[in-house]
C-alpha cells in the first residue's frame, strides 16, 4: 500500500455509511424520498437518517404515522406516481403489519401489470441480534422475503457495501428488501467513495482458503472471519464467501469455491428450518454434488422464537459453533 | 416546533383543578356519582398506588442505568390515568396492557419484579395470567396495537359465554385494553373498534394520549381529537384529564359499568404526558422542548392529588408512611433484581409448542451436549 492519502477513501461505521449513501441518492435524484417512524427529527432510532430531514425538508424525509402497512402501502402509491420511496422499518420484528402490502402488493405489482408498472421501493430493515434487546428487536426475518417472488433481498456486511448497496438498491426498478445488520452499525471500516466494487447481487470471496468454504450474509460474515482466524491458528484454512444478496443468490463464487474445497458450511442468525441456508445447501448439492467431500452443513439460530436477551449468546451462532461444524465437515 | 395538542371544543372531564381543589367541569356531571361512593380509605389507596408506581418507575430506570436492565419504558407522569382506570376495574375484569402500564399491574396484584424480568431479558412475559393472584392482568404486548384485537376477541368470548350483562355488577365481566396515541394509527386498533362495535363487546378502550409516539407528536397521528374518532366507529367516547386521578377513576368506572351492563364498547381518551424519555434508549432533547415538558410537570397527578388530600385533612403521618413504604417497596425490588438468575440454556425450547416436537427435542439435546463439550466434558 502506498502512503498517499486518497481523498476518495473515508473511514466510518456502517451507520454513517448508510447515512452518506442515502444523502447521495437523495442529492442525485429528487424523486427519492425517505419515510418511516421517527426518521425525521430524531434521525431514526439508530440515527441512520440523522440530519437528512434538516437538509432535504419534510416532504423528502417523512415522519409517518405509526403504521407499517400504511408506510408500505403509501410507498407503493408514491412509486406509482413516480417517486422512489425508501422506507425504514424501525426493527425487524415490526415488519409484519406491513407484510401483506410487501408480499401481496409490492412484490407482485410489476407482474400483475405485465411489466408496465415498476416498483422502485426500498425497504430498510435493521435486523438481527447481538444487541441484548427485548422481544421483537433482534429477529432475522429475511427468509420470508427471499421466498417471495418479485422481491430482491440484500444485506451488506461492511460500511463500504452499505454505502454502495443502498444507492444501487434505490436505483433498482424492482422492490428491494435491504436488511441492515444492526450489530454491524457501529464498527468502522473503509469506504471507497470512488466507485462500487461489486454489483448489487454479486456474492464475493472475502478471505481465500483451501479446506472448507464458509458462507454467510450480514453480521454473520464477521463471525466467519473471526472463525477463519481461529481455524488458521490450528492449521485449517477457511474460504469465506459474503453472500451480500440473498435473493437472487449469486452462486458462481460459491460453486467455484466448493469445487476447490469440497466442503461447505452455511451460517445464519435466522432459524435454519426453511431458511436461506437451506436453499444454498440444496442448490450446491444439486450443482456440485461430485465435488462435495461432505454434506453441506448449516449453522443457524435454533428453530424457536428469538429467546429473551440473556439467552441470545446461546441462540446466535458464534465462531465456536462455526468451527464445530467445520470440524464435522472435515471429519468426512 | 410542531403543535402538540389536539384540542376539542368540549373541555375534557376534570374534577380536580390543577391546584387540587374540587371543582368539576360541567362535562364531569354524569360521572360524579361514582366519586360519591369512594371512601377516604379509597382516596388514600389511590395516592399510595401513584406514589408506589412512581417510586418503582424511578428505581427501575436507575437499575437500567446500572446495567441491570436492557431497557426501561417509564410511566412517569401517567400515574393518574393508570391508577384511576386500574382502580375502576373490578376483580372479575380482564386487562390487556401495552408495555407502560406498570401502575395498573401493581393494582391488579402482579409482582412488579415480573416487569423487571422482561426488561432485563430473562423472560418474554414475567407473570402468568392464569394465576389468579395476577388479577387477570395479561403480559405486556410490545408490537404496537396488537393487543387491541386480542382484547376485542376476548370480550366477544365473554359475551358469547353469557358472562356479562346479567345485571350483576359483582360478577359481570368487562375487558379493558390500554394503548397509546401512536397506536391509534395502526390497522389493528381500528379493526378492533370495528369488531367491537359489530359484536357490541363488553369492553373499554383506554387510550393514554401522552402526546408522543417516541419522537412523533400526536398531531402526526391525528388532526382530530382522538376520542372523536371512536365515535365514527359507533363507540361512545369521552376525553378525560388523565392527570386527575379522580376524573380518570370516575370516567373509567362509568364506562366499565356501561360496558358490563350491555352498553357495548366504549372509548376513553386520557390526556396525559410522557414526562420521561420514551425509554431509557431515547433522547427527547432531539425533538421536544423542556418548556412544554415543564408545563406538564406543573400538572403532575401526584402533586395535584396530594394537595386535594391535604385540603381534606389527611395527616402528615399518612404521607410520610406512604413515602417510607414506597422506599421499602423499591428496596425490595432492587434486592430481588440483583438476585435474578439467568434462565437455563434449554429454556428457549420449553414452551414453543404445547406438545413434544421433534425439532425441539433434537435441538435441545444438541445444545445441551454442545455446551457440555464446550465446558470441557466429553464431546
Ligand atoms: C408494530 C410496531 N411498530 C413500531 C414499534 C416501535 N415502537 C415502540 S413504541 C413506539 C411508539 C408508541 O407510541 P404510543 O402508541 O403513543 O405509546 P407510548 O409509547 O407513548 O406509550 C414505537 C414506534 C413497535 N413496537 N411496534
Ligand atoms: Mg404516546
Amino acid at each position: 500500500m502506498t502512503m498517499s492519502i486518497d481523498a476518495q477513501v473515508a473511514t466510518m461505521p456502517m451507520a454513517k455509511a448508510l447515512n452518506a449513501g442515502l444523502r447521495q441518492a437523495m442529492a442525485d435524484n429528487d424523486k427519492v424520498l425517505l419515510m418511516g417512524e421517527d426518521i425525521g427529527k430524531l434521525g431514526g432510532v439508530f440515527r441512520i437518517t440523522e440530519g437528512l430531514q434538516a437538509e432535504f425538508g419534510e416532504s423528502r424525509v417523512l415522519d409517518t404515522p405509526l403504521a407499517e402497512s400504511g408506510i408500505i402501502g403509501t410507498a407503493i402509491g408514491l412509486a406509482m406516481r413516480g417517486y422512489r420511496p425508501v422506507c425504514e422499518i424501525q426493527f425487524d420484528g415490526f415488519i409484519y403489519p406491513g407484510f401483506n402490502q410487501i408480499t401481496s402488493q409490492l412484490a407482485k405489482l410489476t407482474n400483475r401489470n405485465e411489466g408496465s408498472l415498476q416498483m422502485p421501493v426500498v425497504i430498510r430493515v435493521p435486523y438481527g441480534g447481538h444487541i441484548g434487546a427485548i422481544e421483537h428487536h433482534q429477529e432475522s426475518p429475511e427468509a420470508y422475503f427471499a421466498h417471495t417472488a418479485g422481491l430482491r433481498s440484500v444485506s451488506p456486511s461492511t460500511p463500504n457495501d452499505a454505502y454502495w448497496m443502498i444507492q444501487e438498491s434505490i436505483e433498482s426498478n424492482d422492490p428491494v428488501m435491504f436488511f441492515e445488520p444492526k450489530s454491524r452499525y457501529w464498527p468502522k471500516g473503509e469506504v471507497d467513495l470512488s466507485g462500487s466494487a461489486a454489483a448489487l447481487h454479486a456474492s464475493r470471496v472475502v478471505r481465500t482458503g483451501t479446506d472448507v468454504t464458509v458462507v454467510a450474509h450480514g453480521a454473520m460474515v464477521s463471525v466467519l472471519l473471526a472463525a477463519a482466524e481461529l481455524a488458521a491458528a490450528e492449521g485449517i484454512s477457511l474460504e469465506v464467501v459474503d453472500l451480500r444478496s440473498i435473493a437472487p443468490i449469486d452462486y458462481a463464487p460459491i460453486l467455484e469455491s466448493v469445487r476447490k474445497t469440497g466442503r461447505l458450511v452455511v451460517a445464519q442468525e435466522a432459524p435454519g428450518n426453511v431458511s436461506v441456508g437451506s436453499e444454498i445447501a440444496a442448490t450446491v448439492a444439486e450443482r456440485a454434488f461430485y465435488s462435495l467431500e461432505a454434506p453441506v452443513l448449516r449453522v443457524s439460530g435454533f428453530d424457536v422464537p428469538f429467546p429473551p436477551a440473556k439467552l441470545e449468546a446461546l441462540f446466535l451462532p458464534d465462531a465456536d459453533r462455526i468451527l464445530e461444524a467445520v470440524d464435522r465437515a472435515l471429519a468426512y | 416546533m410542531a403543535e402538540t395538542e389536539t384540542t376539542s371544543p368540549v373541555p375534557p372531564v376534570q374534577v380536580l383543578a390543577a391546584d387540587g381543589t374540587f371543582s368539576p367541569t360541567a362535562t364531569a356531571e354524569p360521572y360524579l356519582p361514582y366519586l360519591d361512593a369512594l371512601s377516604d380509605a379509597d382516596h388514600e389507596q389511590f395516592y399510595r398506588d401513584m406514589v408506589t408506581a412512581r417510586a418503582f418507575d424511578i428505581e427501575a430506570a436507575n437499575l437500567q442505568r446500572q446495567g441491570q436492565l436492557a431497557l426501561w419504558p417509564p410511566c412517569h407522569g401517567q400515574e393518574g390515568a393508570q391508577v384511576g382506570s386500574g382502580r375502576a376495574a373490578r376483580a372479575q375484569d380482564h386487562i390487556f396492557p401495552s408495555y407502560r402500564e406498570h401502575a395498573v399491574g401493581l393494582i391488579r396484584g402482579v409482582d412488579l419484579l415480573g416487569i423487571i424480568e422482561v426488561m432485563r431479558g430473562t423472560t418474554h412475559s414475567g407473570w402468568d395470567v392464569s394465576d389468579p393472584r395476577n388479577g387477570n392482568f395479561r403480559p405486556y404486548t410490545l408490537v404496537i396495537g396488537a393487543q387491541a384485537l386480542h382484547a376485542t376477541g376476548f370480550a366477544m368470548g365473554v359475551k358469547f359465554d353469557g358472562a356479562t350483562a346479567t345485571g350483576n355488577p359483582d360478577t359481570d365481566e368487562a375487558v379493558m385494553v390500554y394503548f397509546g396515541d401512536g397506536a391509534t394509527s395502526q390497522g389493528d386498533v381500528n379493526e378492533a373498534m370495528v369488531f367491537a362495535a359489530s359484536y357490541q363487546t363488553p369492553q373499554v378502550f383506554f387510550l393514554q394520549n401522552n402526546h408522543w409516539a417516541i419522537s412523533v407528536p400526536v398531531t402526526t397521528q391525528s388532526r382530530t381529537p382522538l376520542f372523536e374518532r371512536a365515535k365514527g366507529f359507533g363507540l361512545p367516547a369521552v376525553q378525560v384529564d388523565g392527570n386527575d386521578v379522580l376524573a380518570s377513576y370516575a370516567v373509567s368506572a362509568k364506562h366499565l359499568a356501561d360496558a358490563r351492563s350491555g352498553g357495548g364498547p366504549q372509548l376513553i381518551e386520557a390526556l396525559t404526558y410522557r414526562i420521561g424519555a420514551h425509554t431509557t434508549s431515547d433522547d427527547p432533547t432531539k425533538y421536544r422542548t423542556q418548556e412544554v415538558t415543564d408545563s406538564w410537570v406543573a400538572k403532575d397527578p401526584i402533586v395535584r392529588f396530594e394537595a386535594y388530600l391535604r385540603n381534606k385533612g389527611a395527616s402528615e403521618e399518612f404521607f410520610s408512611t406512604v413515602v417510607s413504604d414506597a422506599k421499602e417497596f423499591t428496596a425490595d425490588i432492587r434486592a430481588r433484581t440483583h438476585a435474578i438468575e439467568d434462565p437455563d440454556l434449554t429454556f428457549m425450547f420449553d414452551s414453543v409448542y404445547s406438545e413434544d416436537h421433534p425439532l425441539m427435542t433434537e435441538q435441545r439435546e444438541w445444545l445441551s451436549a454442545y455446551e457440555r463439550s464446550m465446558a470441557g466434558g466429553a464431546a
